[in-house]
């Protein structure tokens, strides 16, 4: 399968009182088409930095400085400012997490919707009214006819995420970035947008980078999952295979943690400690810190990155060691 | 009422028909034109020691009730014993002086803290106000323990809020609660604003807290994964209604209530072999300024029937607690006297 969106040696810093400090630090993967790849991680990953980084859309005063985005074999970092506006939205399109902030509230949503569509496609009124009515069928929202006209506090929360993809849909973008697009709502209306999206994706064949930090959601929506901690990919997956048998220590304890999978009357096994901020990050692995298992290197070098498995990729001392003892699968 | 004389030994808060609404008022003369019916009629009972959780989706109510508790909103109606009074009546001193037992911890620590004052001076400020340590150093010396006690640093007590990340300002609210010695502590989605691994210590921390010292805990959230680990007893709100309840294991094991169902259904599950379920319910919740007729869930249930539409049902007892749904009715064995009860408020 050739890979649609390619992420290679991507590196965003921010201006540290010390030195650049990296937020997304080498971070490579691929997206096929039509494929779903969740990329995970708690607050402070660098997960949301990471799709700000293909978008070129970092809030200054941080920079993306190395690495490339191919989209289609074309590296988006290298294309000029005016490119790469047609790219966004067009080919690549993004929802995010709180639709009220995306939404302007005092235009209708029909019209917000239609002013995108107008913006990518020369069509006039009439073509783009209809064809954002067509959106709003397809995205499940009833009564399409009466809500082209509502405003966006008149929709509910489901609503205005629902008027979000089908914005986001409007182009027909081979890509469509969703940063914890259910993480604001409830969760009988997070199953239904759930459902949504991969309808859509099995539909349209839209390729999906799935930002969140549930693992629930990983396992409804994606292929396959990256892991993130602290700025770096730790654990590349395919689904079934990081959830049934993680082999990081940070993927192991995080799905250890969920509260559901607990038995009641137990204490639920915790991560110790907390994410170190960017300045106090490590020399060698990043969970080092945290890491039960953590022996003589960890804190000092950095793991390489291993395969050990087709699919598969890991960056820990200890699956290191092990692999090696065993010899390779 | 019946349990009365029982109820006054095991229990340790007792919500009685409690009936939160807001008026809405409309036009140049703020006239009322209907309510917001946040909290219809709502009662249970908490055990010393026990976590009873309420749980449900925004706008359902459950805020409001632990607010209502606290006489941080005003209730319409209703009675919420407590210590053997009931707090309503209370005169604003002598609430006061209740609060001193029972506590609330939020969602968000950073806007509970204030961010201006050293944690030490915080956690002091409680104890001082309800006359606990006799001297300034008796206080500090608690603080310490406090901080200790919820596994911070006791050296760290002259920080400022910013200073700390998110869960350990979560065990700051803890330890300010905890110092003025509560029975019970009302936990306002207390962790879940926490990233699942730091999710996880606090849980373990509210459990260790629950073991040694006796708390019990009025736990509203909207996560029911944290509430099988936590809560003895669960109550299920839907639009100012409690639906269902019942002890935590029965709830999660055989959901009587469709709502509850569909609850359930809807958390995401990470076990690989299973996923890709159908949604239960379809829509959003509907406004509690103008609930459907009936049944309030009726719109969304998909176990509907005509008499949903038009008429409200009672809550029925079922085996290990009470559903609101005529499809529980069949299974109550004192179907009156359940009928009865909300006329007798």
């Amino acid at each position: 399968m050739s890979a649609l969106l390619e992420v290679r040696n991507l590196r965003t810093v921010f201006p540290g009182e010390s030195g650049p400090l990296p937020v997304v630090d080498d971070i490579s993967f691929s997206l096929a088409r039509g494929e779903v790849l969740a990329l995970v991680g708690e607050s402070g990953s660098g997960k949301s930095m990471t799709a700000l980084s293909i978008l070129r859309l970092v809030p200054k005063p941080g920079q993306v400085v190395s690495g490339e985005v191919r989209l289609a074999g074309e590296d988006l970092l290298r294309l000029p400012v005016t490119k790469m506006r047609r790219i966004r939205g067009a080919r690549i399109a993004m929802i995010f997490q709180e639709p009220m902030t995306c939404l302007n509230p005092v235009v209708s949503v029909g019209a917000q919707v239609m002013e995108a569509i107008r913006l990518h496609d020369s069509i006039n009124k009439i073509d783009a009214r209809a064809r954002t009515r067509e959106l709003f069928v397809e995205v499940g929202i009833p009564d399409p006819d009466a809500r082209l006209d509502a405003y966006p506090h008149h929709l509910s929360g489901g609503l205005k995420q629902r008027v979000m993809i089908a914005m986001a849909l409007s182009m027909r973008p081979e890509v469509l970035i969703a940063d914890e697009p259910t993480t604001a709502l409830d969760v009988t209306v997070q199953s239904q947008i759930l459902a949504l999206l991969r309808r859509l994706q099995s539909d349209r064949g839209t390729a999906i980078l799935l930002i969140t930090h549930d693992l629930g959601i990983v396992n409804e929506l994606a292929d396959r999952v990256a892991v993130m901690y602290a700025g770096r990919l730790v654990e590349v997956a395919e689904r079934k295979a990081l959830l049934s048998e993680p082999l990081h220590p940070y993927t192991q304890g995080l799905l250890r943690s969920i509260p559901s999978r607990s038995r009641p009357g137990e204490p639920l096994p915790e991560i110790p400690g907390v994410v170190p901020p960017p300045h106090q990050w490590p020399a060698g692995c990043r969970f080092s810190t945290r890491c039960p298992i953590r022996f003589e290197p960890c804190a000092e070098v950095f793991p390489e990155q291993i395969r050990p498995a087709e699919g598969r990729r890991v960056w820990c001392h200890d699956v290191e060691r092990s692999m090696r003892r065993e010899g390779p699968a | 009422m019946s349990a009365d004389g029982r109820a006054e030994t095991s229990t340790l808060l007792r919500v009685s028909d409690l009936r939160t609404w807001y008026p809405i008022r409309r036009g140049l003369m703020r006239r009322q034109s209907g309510w917001v019916q946040a909290v219809t009629d709502v009662s249970f009972e908490i055990a010393p020691g026990q976590t009873f959780a309420l749980v449900g989706e925004s706008g359902c109510g459950k805020t409001t009730v632990g607010r209502s508790i606290l006489r941080l909103e005003t209730p319409l109606r209703g009675e919420v014993h407590f210590e053997g009074r009931d707090l309503l009546k209370l005169e604003p001193e002598a609430m006061r002086r209740a609060r001193q037992h029972l506590q609330i911890i939020f969602q968000d620590p950073m806007a509970s803290l204030d961010p201006r004052m050293r944690i030490r001076d915080q956690i002091a400020e409680g104890m001082k106000s309800f006359g606990i340590g006799a001297s300034e150093s008796e206080r500090l010396e608690r603080v310490r323990v406090m901080l200790e006690r919820v596994q911070l640093d006791p050296e760290t007590m002259d920080r400022y809020p910013h200073e700390f990340s998110g869960g350990q300002r979560q065990r700051i609210c803890i330890a300010r609660a905890l110092a003025v010695e509560p029975r019970l502590i009302v936990c306002d989605e207390s962790v879940s604003a926490l990233d699942v691994s730091i999710q996880a210590q606090i849980l373990n921390l509210l459990r260790e807290l629950q073991d040694e010292l006796g708390l019990s805990y009025l736990f509203i959230t909207h996560d029911l994964s944290v509430v099988r680990y936590l809560a003895h007893q669960v109550a299920v709100m839907y639009l100012g209604k409690i639906v269902e309840q019942g002890p935590t294991e029965r709830i999660f094991e055989a959901p009587a209530h469709p709502y509850t169902k569909a609850l359930l259904a809807a958390i995401p599950s990470v076990d690989p072999e299973r996923r890709g379920a159908a949604p239960r319910v379809l829509g959003d919740v509907p406004s509690p300024s103008d609930p459907p007729p009936g049944c309030h869930f009726h719109t969304r249930c998909e176990f509907v029937m005509d008499r949903c539409r038009a008429q409200v049902p009672p809550l029925f007892e079922i085996e290990g607690g009470r559903s609101r749904c005529f499809l529980a009715e069949d299974s109550d064995p004192s179907r009156s006297v359940a009928q009865n009860a909300p006329k007798s408020v």
